[in-house]
Parts: C-alpha cells; sequence; structure tokens
C-alpha cells in the first residue's frame, strides 16, 4: 500500500488548516453560505436535505486495517454510528456538523486520509479494480498508476475549476470490475503485441441524463506518458466543454457532438506540444511509487485446503457463501473474499461502527492488513489463506456481515435517493430494500444467478441505472414517485446502456415488475446463461409483455 | 477595482496605471489602428492555438473570469506562458477569489484585479509549501524535490 511521505502528509494537514480557516470564515459570518459553497465542495462537503454529509476519498479503494477502524471511529464521534459506501469507492457520512468536520478531517489527516476533491468540477477521486494485485487476471497492479494519477491531479492548478466533474478510472484485468467504459477518462492497462505494456485510453464514457458508452482515442498509450496525456485531453476539454448548459458540460457532451476522432486529433496535437516538458514522471518516481505496492509475501501453500473442503461439507451456508463471495486468487492456497454490504432488507453501502472495527480486526489478522471498498457498495478481503476461510466466514457472520450475494439479484446498487439528496425525485433505498425482501431465499438468487439491479432516484443516475442488467430509475408524475425500467445494459467489458422497457410503475408494481423479469428469464435461458445473455438473445421484447401484460 | 502584482512571491497593492486595451479581435482586425495599444484583452473562449502574432508589443495581456467557476483562461495563461513564452504581465479580470489566487498564480498570472483583503490575499499563497505537478511557476514539484533528496542521501 502507499504510504505518505512528508510531502504527501504535508500536503494534506495544509489542506485541513486552510479549510478550518474557511469553516471559521463562514461561521464568523465573514463568509455567506453562497461564498462558502464553492470552498465545501472543494473538500467532499455537501449541504443535503436535512443536514451536511462528508465525503471522504479512499484513493482507488485501497484502505488499511488501521484506516477502516479510523473510519468506524469517525462514524461514532461525528456521525450517528454509521457510515455510506458509495459507487465511487468513497465513504460518505450523512450527519456530520459543520463545526466539526475540521476535527474530523483531522482525525482522517492522522490516518493518511482526506476528502480532497471528492466534489467539485475537478478531477475527482480515481477509481479501480477493487481486485488489483491479488487477481491472477490481471497483466500488473493498477495501484500504482493511479496513485500516479491522484498526485498528479491533487490542487491541479489549471484543473480546478472544469466545465464539470471529471472522474478517471483505471483496469489490468480483461474482466473489467471498474467500469472504465462508462467514466469520463477510463484507461486499460494491457500488454500490446510487442509485448509492451501500455493503456488504452478511452474517453467520454458517462452515465446522467445522457449516457453514452466511451470511446477509444488511443489503443495504445506507452506508461512513461501517461500524465501527459491525461494533461492534453483535460486541457482540450477545460477549454473546449460546454459551459452554458451544466447538463451538457460533461466531457462525453464535447466527444460526442464533436466526434471521437476529431476529439482525439484535438488531443493529439495538444499531446504533442507538451509530451516532453517535463509534466511525465521521471522513472525513478515511478519506481518508488511502484515499489509500495510490490506483492505481499505469500506462503508457498497447496491450493487444495484439507481444513476447508471439511467445513464445505459439512456447513450448507458456509458453501453458499464461498461459491458466492469468494474468488479465484493469484497466489496458490489464497481467495479473495467479498464482504457483502447488502444484507436482506438492509440499506445498500452502509456499516455500522462495530462493523467497521471488526472488517479492520478480521482483515488484519486474514488479509495481510488490506480491505478494498467496491463501486458495487461492497468490500473486499483481497488475500485471505483457504485455510483461514472458515474463521473469516465466522466472524463476519458474527457480526451480520455474511451475506451470501455477491453479483446476485439482491447485491443492489442504490443511490441515497428522496431519503437524503435534494436533487432526487423519488426513493431509491425502500425499493432495494423490497426488492432484496422479495428475493430473500438465497437459494432461490443462486439458481437466478448473476443480476445485477441498479436504482437511481433521478436522472442524475448516481445509482447506475443504465448499466444494470435491470436498472430502476425514479421519477416524478404529478408529486407521485414513479419508476421506469430499463433492460440490457452493463458497466463491464461488454458495456451497453439499458433499454427504456415502456411507461412508469408505481412503487408497489416495481418489486412485481423485477419478479416478472426473473420469471422470463428462468423460464427461457438455455445453459449458462446469465439474464443479461437471455436478454440480449432473445431481444425485449419478451419481457415487454410480461412486464405489462394485462397490468 | 483594486489591484495586486505578484513580485518574488508575495502580492503588493500597485498603482493602477492607465492601460490602452484592445481586444484580441480589434486587434487582428487592425493591428495598424491600435498601434499604441498597451494591452491585449483575451476573451477565454477564443482559442489560442491559431494565434500567430507577436504578444511582446504589450506590456499586459488581460485574461478573464466571468465567474469563478469558468476556469478556461486558467489554461490559457499556461499556454501564454509556456508555449508562447509571453514574459509580460498577465492580468486576471472578473470573479477573482481569494482562494484562486494560488492556482492563477501557479498557471502564470502575476497580477489580480482583486477587490478582497491583501493580507488574507498573501496568506492565501502561502497555504501550501509544495506541489504536486508542474506548472508556469517555478515551484519544484513534489517528485523532483524527493529525487533531488534522494541524490542528496
Amino acid at each position: 500500500m502507499y504510504r505518505y511521505d512528508e510531502f504527501d502528509a504535508t500536503m494534506v494537514a495544509e489542506r485541513v488548516a486552510q479549510f478550518r480557516g474557511q469553516v471559521q470564515r463562514r461561521l464568523s459570518g465573514e463568509l455567506t453560505e453562497d461564498q462558502f459553497k464553492p470552498l465545501r465542495l472543494m473538500n467532499g462537503l455537501y449541504l443535503q436535505l436535512h443536514a451536511y454529509m462528508l465525503r471522504v476519498a479512499i484513493p482507488y479503494g485501497t484502505l488499511s486495517s488501521k484506516q477502516m477502524r479510523r473510519l468506524g471511529e469517525v462514524a461514532r464521534k461525528y456521525d450517528k454510528g454509521y457510515g455510506h459506501f458509495t459507487t465511487r469507492q468513497n465513504i460518505q457520512y450523512n450527519w456530520p456538523a459543520l463545526v466539526d468536520v475540521p476535527d474530523l478531517l483531522d482525525d482522517l489527516a492522522d490516518v493518511e486520509m482526506h476528502a480532497i476533491q471528492t466534489s467539485g468540477n475537478c478531477i475527482r477521486n480515481v477509481t479501480s479494480d477493487q481486485y488489483a494485485g491479488a487477481s491472477a487476471e490481471e497483466i500488473e497492479d493498477p495501484r500504482p498508476y493511479c496513485e500516479m494519477i491522484r498526485q498528479w491531479s491533487t490542487f491541479h492548478p489549471e484543473f480546478s475549476f472544469l466545465p464539470r466533474k471529471f472522474k478517471i478510472a483505471v483496469t489490468a484485468a480483461p474482466h473489467d470490475r471498474a467500469a472504465v467504459k462508462v467514466h469520463d477518462i477510463g484507461l486499460i492497462l494491457y500488454k500490446n503485441e510487442e509485448g509492451e505494456t501500455g493503456f488504452e485510453v478511452i474517453v467520454g464514457g458517462g452515465l446522467g441524463r445522457t449516457p453514452y458508452v466511451g470511446h477509444t482515442i488511443r489503443k495504445f498509450l506507452p506508461k512513461k506518458h501517461l500524465l501527459s496525456y491525461l494533461e492534453a485531453i483535460l486541457r482540450v476539454y477545460n477549454l473546449e466543454g460546454r459551459r452554458d448548459n451544466m447538463y451538457k458540460a460533461r466531457i462525453k457532451i464535447l466527444v460526442n457532438s464533436e466526434g471521437a476522432e476529431k476529439f482525439a486529433e484535438a488531443v493529439e496535437a495538444e499531446w504533442a506540444q507538451i509530451k516532453d516538458s517535463g509534466i511525465d514522471l521521471p522513472r525513478e518516481e515511478m519506481a518508488r511509487i511502484d515499489a509500495y505496492f510490490a506483492p505481499p509475501v505469500f506462503e508457498k501453500l497447496s491450493d487444495e485446503s484439507a481444513v476447508l473442503e471439511e467445513k464445505k461439507a459439512s456447513d450448507k451456508n458456509f458453501a453458499r457463501w464461498l461459491r458466492l463471495n469468494t474468488f479465484a486468487h493469484k497466489a496458490p492456497g489464497y481467495a479473495i473474499v467479498n464482504i457483502s454490504l447488502k444484507p436482506i432488507g438492509g440499506v445498500p453501502g452502509d456499516i455500522s461502527d462495530v462493523q467497521m472495527e471488526a472488517v479492520a480486526d478480521i482483515a488484519e489478522e486474514y488479509s495481510l492488513d488490506e480491505i478494498r471498498a467496491t463501486h458495487e457498495q461492497n468490500l473486499v478481503l483481497p488475500h485471505v489463506k483457504k485455510d483461514d476461510l472458515y474463521a473469516v466466514y465466522a466472524a463476519l457472520k458474527a457480526v451480520d456481515l455474511a451475506t451470501a450475494n455477491i453479483g446476485m439479484v439482491s447485491d443492489i446498487i442504490a443511490c441515497p435517493g428522496l431519503d437524503y439528496c435534494s436533487l432526487a425525485n423519488a426513493r431509491s433505498i425502500p425499493i432495494a430494500q423490497r426488492i432484496s425482501e422479495r428475493f430473500a431465499d438465497l437459494g432461490l438468487q443462486e439458481d437466478v444467478g448473476e443480476l445485477k439491479i441498479k436504482i437511481s432516484g433521478c436522472i442524475n443516475a448516481c445509482g447506475h441505472h443504465h448499466v444494470g442488467h435491470i436498472g430502476i430509475l425514479g421519477v416524478d408524475k404529478k408529486g407521485e414517485e414513479f419508476y421506469q425500467v430499463t433492460l440490457g445494459g452493463s458497466g463491464a467489458e461488454d458495456a451497453s446502456i439499458g433499454e427504456i422497457a415502456g411507461r412508469g410503475l408505481s412503487s408497489d408494481q416495481v418489486v412485481d415488475a423485477v419478479e416478472k423479469l426473473v420469471g422470463v428469464y428462468r423460464e427461457r435461458r438455455q445453459g449458462k446463461e446469465r439474464f443479461l445473455d437471455t436478454y440480449r438473445r432473445l431481444g425485449a421484447e419478451p419481457f415487454k409483455e410480461a412486464l405489462y401484460e394485462a397490468a | 477595482m483594486k489591484l495586486l502584482k505578484l513580485s518574488r512571491g508575495r502580492l503588493y497593492p500597485a498603482l493602477e496605471e492607465p492601460l490602452s486595451e484592445v481586444s484580441l479581435e480589434d486587434w487582428l482586425d487592425n493591428p495598424q489602428g491600435h498601434a499604441d495599444a498597451t494591452a491585449l484583452k483575451i476573451s477565454n473562449d477564443v482559442s489560442l492555438a491559431s494565434i500567430r502574432c507577436d504578444l511582446a508589443g504589450f506590456s499586459t495581456i488581460i485574461l478573464e473570469f466571468p465567474a469563478f467557476k469558468d476556469g478556461r483562461a486558467y489554461s490559457q495563461a499556461r499556454i501564454l506562458r509556456e508555449r508562447y513564452g509571453f514574459t509580460g504581465e498577465i492580468r486576471a479580470r472578473g470573479d477573482v477569489l481569494r482562494d484562486q489566487l494560488l492556482f492563477m498564480a501557479r498557471c502564470g498570472v502575476d497580477a489580480f484585479e482583486f477587490t478582497g483583503d491583501a493580507d488574507g490575499a498573501n496568506e492565501a499563497l502561502k497555504e501550501f509549501s509544495f506541489a504536486y505537478q508542474r506548472a508556469a511557476d517555478d515551484l519544484q514539484p513534489v517528485w523532483r524535490k524527493r529525487l533531488d533528496r534522494a541524490a542528496a542521501a
């Protein structure tokens, strides 16, 4: 894991001091709320429906046990005893008092954490594959590049007042767990035919009210030019992106209105001017950052674990958890463990202070001190010995964190919706809870298999409904909450934007609707098809029919 | 309107000498007609890629920040300094706020039409000891300091 040196620590400490001054100026009345707004928004502090909300960055989703423990303490000390993991691998606190926020940030700075650039029209927290450094699928660990981007983008003087927010995701595996094709910039690290590793650069993807899958504007970018190329993209966007209408200000609108080719030409022309001007990191600094992410020393183990086999045979629930919540690790005898933050009937992404501390303890004892947050609002223990899996399962179960539903119908992404958010048209969380309860039977869920439901409470699409296999969008119809269903979306390597199924449904109808869609799938699926595969093979018709038959 | 000028890392209130301003469009239209202009005003929706003219005749270039959120002129300032090598004064006009002065200065702006308090403005410039990235100022990025320190060790 990356560790701060004195420079990093100073930057964060100075940011807290600066923000403390800004809060003081607000509290003393020197700044009006209007004047304070752009300042707090540079530091992840939003004014929500009922209170301030603070979003804390978890760069590329990587946390140590010490950091997770501190997140739990912060939840208890400054909030109502819980936090909420978001779709960008961050955590949000929904109830801090403004006057406490500088102290809260000091507590975070102690463990090398911050809220820098978690809001505002700047380059946001960079996200990545939650299995980075643990999966056998990847070319190399993508996180060193994420850290390089984090440093380069932090307080970037030219790119702090962009037309709109800007999100970058990086992956190094063919199976895309970072949704790189629906980011402002998505980077895929891969090995080309000459055997060199570099990035495929994808630009202009995004969700919101105009969803787009991104375009590849450069097939292969040598790693050493990463930052200068990003700078060229950002400069073209900063100068050319629309500023007359905030709904048309994201880079996706620029790329898609100009055409990806023309946009790529502009970037290449800019890059030609700046690529050798000292933006890129020298080899020594790249190596320094790289070294922090050297693989941990894994014990030499047999890939078979007798303890595991025995427990698997004797405990059916454990066996299911093992099938659904663990993933192959690159080192023999190890596994990647997913911790679901989607208990049946729970609030997606919510976690209590006690649970956070338990996860910290478990990671310290069993996962080489590492934890990851995922964009699907779950957590990961990346390096668990197979021999320890049962102990980990038992420890998670003791704090209600062992729901076996990763990737299943109840593993729902939902935005905070009208329960918290001032932009929302409808509630998201209760819909997620009721779908989850309808499919409470984990055996049934496993039979249904991978099915990604994503719920947004308004067209801004924070719940990623466009890329849900089943997407649900809350709309306001004459003061009543209605829900529009989209079908066939995906945020993975087979990215696509879902199609609207038909007229909106009431909150009562929408849960039945999901059940009907699942019914069509179970009837019509062939072989090992997932819901999405069956939908793509059959098209929308049979699903629409089921949805709207005599309803 | 008050004017602050940057000199060796500090901002000083400056006398407002009258400038003879001309917009880029007017000047490109009729350079002879504006031979006595001392300040070139560039609006922030103008592409600098196509400027093929001698900027050295101007003592000042004025860049516009019509709203604090509108950050186009940050890029323009860097292009003027780093690509066109403009060494005269670059002046920020418009919605120039205390908490943006450091970013502007790092992009090459060295004069500010700033209505706030000059002491506060100087504090704002000193809030950060380091910078992670190279820009148009002479601050060494953190990675360079790391290399120097490693070499010295």
